[in-house]
């Protein structure tokens, strides 16, 4: 050791750490425990905690999107009023309807799990939750057809019969923008699902683990809530009652 | 390990009242209550996503770090949103700038 | 407690061959995978770099063309900050020693951790592809109109090659804030934690609130120029200052990214060679987040002549002032910490103390800067240049650099020739100083930061900077040369070579896979060189 230091120099006081004999081991390893965790309370919390974490991390990803909508909703009320008009109405609702309903078949797959229920009865609520995961996909490509049948689609070839065709190409530009990366959310929590129920019907889950069900489920949430802001924001400005 | 487990009928329960909040957004929609429709709107959307987060999520029975972060996403984007606006708010207060 | 006897299997050699390495789950294989990869990636920006210096030796544009100089300065910003600064500290020393420091056996996630660095590399190559396919010219902030429409170089692969990056970031952040929350041995309560920990904690919520928002900008910016949405293009009504918001909501803080962790370093340097325990814990720990949460309320300074309003300007000035409380905290209270302290001039040392003087100048430049009115005369010159490398590269990489020294005998089990690293640490603090010295007065009197050509009457200081980035250059590569030495040839080391305090000194060097053969049960704080009830920690 070449530092000009040495240990006789300066008195060495108790270290920082009493290293004990490692306990005997309670009882057999549940097989789902990662080695690097002491238990599977530990690596429950650890598991919920990064996915929470990863979740405020999404709330600013789109956040960068509702940021942008907030701006230049601001510079020009009336554009984004009368762009929105356009949208359907009826299938914006509808498909509000089915993720609030797919919701309910996750949170129903993690009670599933969390109780020790069949494995049929975990992966027929994943199985309904992919349902209606796959419903909202096909009616928002049906609008999505729609837009682009009427050239709403931003672009060279966008065309505005209305007052404010820029403002309105900003709206759809952020309306793409924003369902469409909304969707893909869907389509990867639409993967996500077919992992899990692929595990479920191994029959892996029981009341003491079920973190991946429990998981996954806080990530299906957290697409449905954004789509409960998109809703309202994108569908339903400035009201409908001037017809 | 044993999380929280509620009862299937409050599952329900906070779904039918999703199924109603989306309904009275769409209702409030149609009536003219001036910028109170932007506000009916929010509230209700908050409304909705804060019965999400407590009851499917479980933060109402989750630890206190938690609430902590799943706060500090919303509180984060509170800074942006507002300081951010705090310039396009104030664009021409001081006479001869930029608009 | 010391285990001076290595252990024959340790983390190096348990499992050979290239697979064992790609494939590795262990948070030690995995930060030593990131140090090869930031340092390729270190001296491919210093080759930009170098480029740049020597095209403005003389005043005309008579190396490169001024098209070939923009993408030169452009590659330099984009590996310089989105692929060495910010995951040099983190993802190589914090992957390696936090869950040491904190007596976990592994992160709490190790397959995402390997997994980002997998993303990492990949854009890398999305960014390395750009380079070689026509390079970008943009600038690294990208600002729009111009990446948007005008400019006709590679911005969308560059573009995703950072929104790419941005995720391993956020992983890597992810994992600690997890790690640090659930993976505490036992006793070990947030009051006993390294301050190293603490600094990469403050570090982790920056990459995890602040990194979505680049990479939902730099994506907009992309799809804008790939699919023709309209959303910052003024044409549509679009507001190129929102740009700038969204991109310096992440990217002022992200200054603190590069920063934090160096602090961190050099608050376990200054600890471990003054041989006392820190003056004010708690204030200095508490900076670390006070500086990551401040640091997010003061990214409107980077607008101050982009035409946002001037009363958000006079906000955005006065809330910048309040980071500098924090910063100057740490400073106070490790120069308080060397107050008799038994100081002693091994190499990391020499790195602290380059750090606390450089990073000092660096910091108070930026009080100049972040005030509304000296802002309008400096902004966009050299003097800015100078400002930001003071912190980075002599705050950032001097923190980088004193940790690497510090911890390579515990992370290779070797020691490495300390008269060389003397010689070398001597040799970039020089060659910094003659480098980003003379930027400081030459933007002062009003030299416009990237241009490739420049008014003759400022050619000497550009001459005296050039000269000053070759003795840089040439530090840069004498600790390159001796670390690859002393990994063949040094002299083994002990567990616990510096004498110093922590949990990663109780282990053996290198140490085995698990880390700890039994879970430490901790007792109290980290830095005690004395009796618990003479310095009044629990």
């Amino acid at each position: 050791m070449r530092s000009a230091l040495s240990e006789q120099q300066f008195p060495q006081y108790p270290a920082p750490v009493a290293i004990q004999p490692a306990p005997a081991p309670e009882h057999a390893h549940h097989p789902w425990l990662q080695h690097h965790f002491d238990n599977m309370e530990q690596q429950a919390e650890a598991s919920t905690l990064g996915m929470w974490v990863f979740l405020s991390t999404e709330i600013l990803f789109f956040g960068g999107l509702f940021m942008a909508y907030l701006v230049y909703r601001h510079a020009s009320p009336e554009g984004f009023q009368e762009a929105s008009h356009e949208l359907n109405r009826f299938w914006g609702t509808t498909n509000t309807l089915v993720l609030i309903c797919s919701s309910l078949t996750m949170a129903l797959a993690v009670r599933a799990a969390q109780t020790g229920q069949s494995r049929k009865t975990q992966v027929g609520w994943l199985l309904g939750t992919m349902v209606f995961g796959v419903g909202f996909l096909g009616i928002k490509a049906i609008e999505y057809y729609d837009k682009f049948v009427h050239h709403h689609v931003p672009g060279p070839y966008f065309h505005w019969e209305g007052m404010y065709p820029k403002p309105a190409e900003q709206f759809y530009s952020l309306y793409f923008a924003m369902t469409g990366l909304h969707a893909l959310h869907m389509i990867i929590g639409l993967g996500i699902m077919a992992v899990i129920a692929v595990m479920a019907w191994r029959g892996i889950f029981d009341e003491e683990y079920y973190t991946p069900v429990e998981v996954a489920g806080l990530y299906w949430h957290f697409v449905d809530i954004v789509w409960i802001f998109l809703f309202p924001l994108l569908y339903l400005i400035g009201g409908h009652f001037k017809g | 390990m044993s999380g929280h487990v509620a009862p299937k009928s409050m599952y329900v329960g906070i779904w039918f009242a999703l199924v109603v909040g989306t309904v009275l957004t769409v209702v409030a929609a149609e009536v003219d209550m001036g910028a109170l429709n932007n506000v009916a709107m929010l509230l209700i959307a908050c409304t909705k996503a804060a019965l999400v987060i407590l009851f499917f999520m479980h933060v109402r029975w989750s630890t206190r770090l938690t609430w902590v972060v799943a706060a500090s996403g919303f509180f984060w984007l509170l800074i942006m949103f507002g300081l951010t606006m705090q310039d396009y708010l104030t664009r021409g207060w001081v006479p001869g700038t930029w608009r | 407690m010391d285990t001076t006897a290595t252990p024959t299997l340790n983390y190096l050699n348990n499992g050979h061959g290239l697979k064992s390495w790609l494939l590795t789950r262990d948070h030690k294989r995995i930060a030593l995978l990131y140090l090869w990869s930031v340092t390729a990636f270190f001296f491919l920006g210093g080759f930009f770099a170098l480029m740049i210096r020597l095209e403005l030796l003389t005043p005309a544009s008579d190396l490169v063309q001024p098209d070939t100089y923009n993408k030169l300065f452009t590659m330099h910003g984009i590996v310089m900050v989105f692929f060495f600064l910010i995951p040099s500290i983190p993802a190589t020393l914090g992957n390696f020693l936090i869950p040491i420091m904190i007596g976990a056996k592994d992160l709490a996630f190790p397959r995402i951790n390997l997994l980002s660095w997998y993303i990492y590399i990949l854009g890398g190559l999305f960014t390395i592809t750009a380079a070689l396919t026509g390079g970008v010219d943009t600038g690294w902030t990208f600002y729009a109109p111009y990446s948007t429409t005008a400019s006709n170089s590679n911005v969308i692969l560059a573009g995703l090659g950072i929104f790419i990056t941005g995720f391993s970031s956020i992983l890597t952040g992810l994992n600690f804030i997890v790690t640090v929350h659930r993976m505490r041995a036992p006793g070990l309560t947030w009051f006993r934690l390294p301050l190293f920990v603490w600094s990469h904690y403050a570090t982790s919520l920056i990459m995890i609130l602040g990194t979505p928002v680049i990479a939902i900008t730099v994506l907009l910016v992309a799809v804008e120029r790939g699919l023709h949405l309209g959303i910052f293009d003024p044409a549509l009504g679009g507001d190129p200052v929102l740009f700038q918001h969204l991109f310096w909501f992440y990217s002022h803080p992200a200054v603190y990214i590069m920063i934090l962790p160096a602090m961190g370093v050099v608050s376990e340097l200054v600890q471990a060679f003054a041989r006392k325990n820190i003056f004010g814990y708690a204030f200095v720990a508490f900076s670390s987040l006070a500086i990551a949460i401040i640091g997010f309320l003061v990214w409107g300074h980077h607008l101050f002549v982009s035409g946002q309003s001037t009363y958000a300007g006079l906000v955005f000035s006065i809330i910048s002032m309040f980071v500098a409380i924090p910063s100057a905290v740490k400073v106070f209270n490790w120069t308080a910490t060397l107050y008799k302290g038994s100081v002693s001039w091994d190499s990391p040392m020499l790195y602290a103390f380059g750090f606390i003087g450089l990073f000092t100048i660096g910091g108070l430049t930026g009080l100049f800067l972040a005030t509304l009115g000296m802002d309008i005369h400096m902004h966009d010159t050299y003097f800015i240049i100078a400002h930001f490398h003071y912190v980075m590269v002599g705050g950032a990489i001097f923190g980088f650099l004193g940790g690497l020294h510090y911890w390579w005998p515990k992370i290779t089990g070797r020691m490495y020739p300390e008269g060389w690293a003397k010689f070398a640490c001597l040799n970039i603090f020089i060659g910094f100083n003659l480098t980003f010295g003379p930027q400081f007065i030459v933007g002062y009197l009003g030299m416009p930061r990237r241009y490739a050509m420049y008014a003759p009457e400022f050619q000497v200081w550009n001459v005296l900077s050039t000269a000053g980035a070759t003795i840089l250059g040439i530090g840069y590569l004498i600790p390159m040369v001796y670390f690859t030495w002393s990994i063949f040839k040094g002299e083994i080391a002990s567990a616990n070579p510096w004498g110093a305090r922590g949990l990663e000194w109780e282990i053996p060097s290198p140490p085995p896979t698990e880390n700890f053969l039994v879970t430490p049960i901790v007792t109290h704080g980290t830095h005690q060189y004395a009796p618990s009830h003479e310095v009044g920690i629990v």
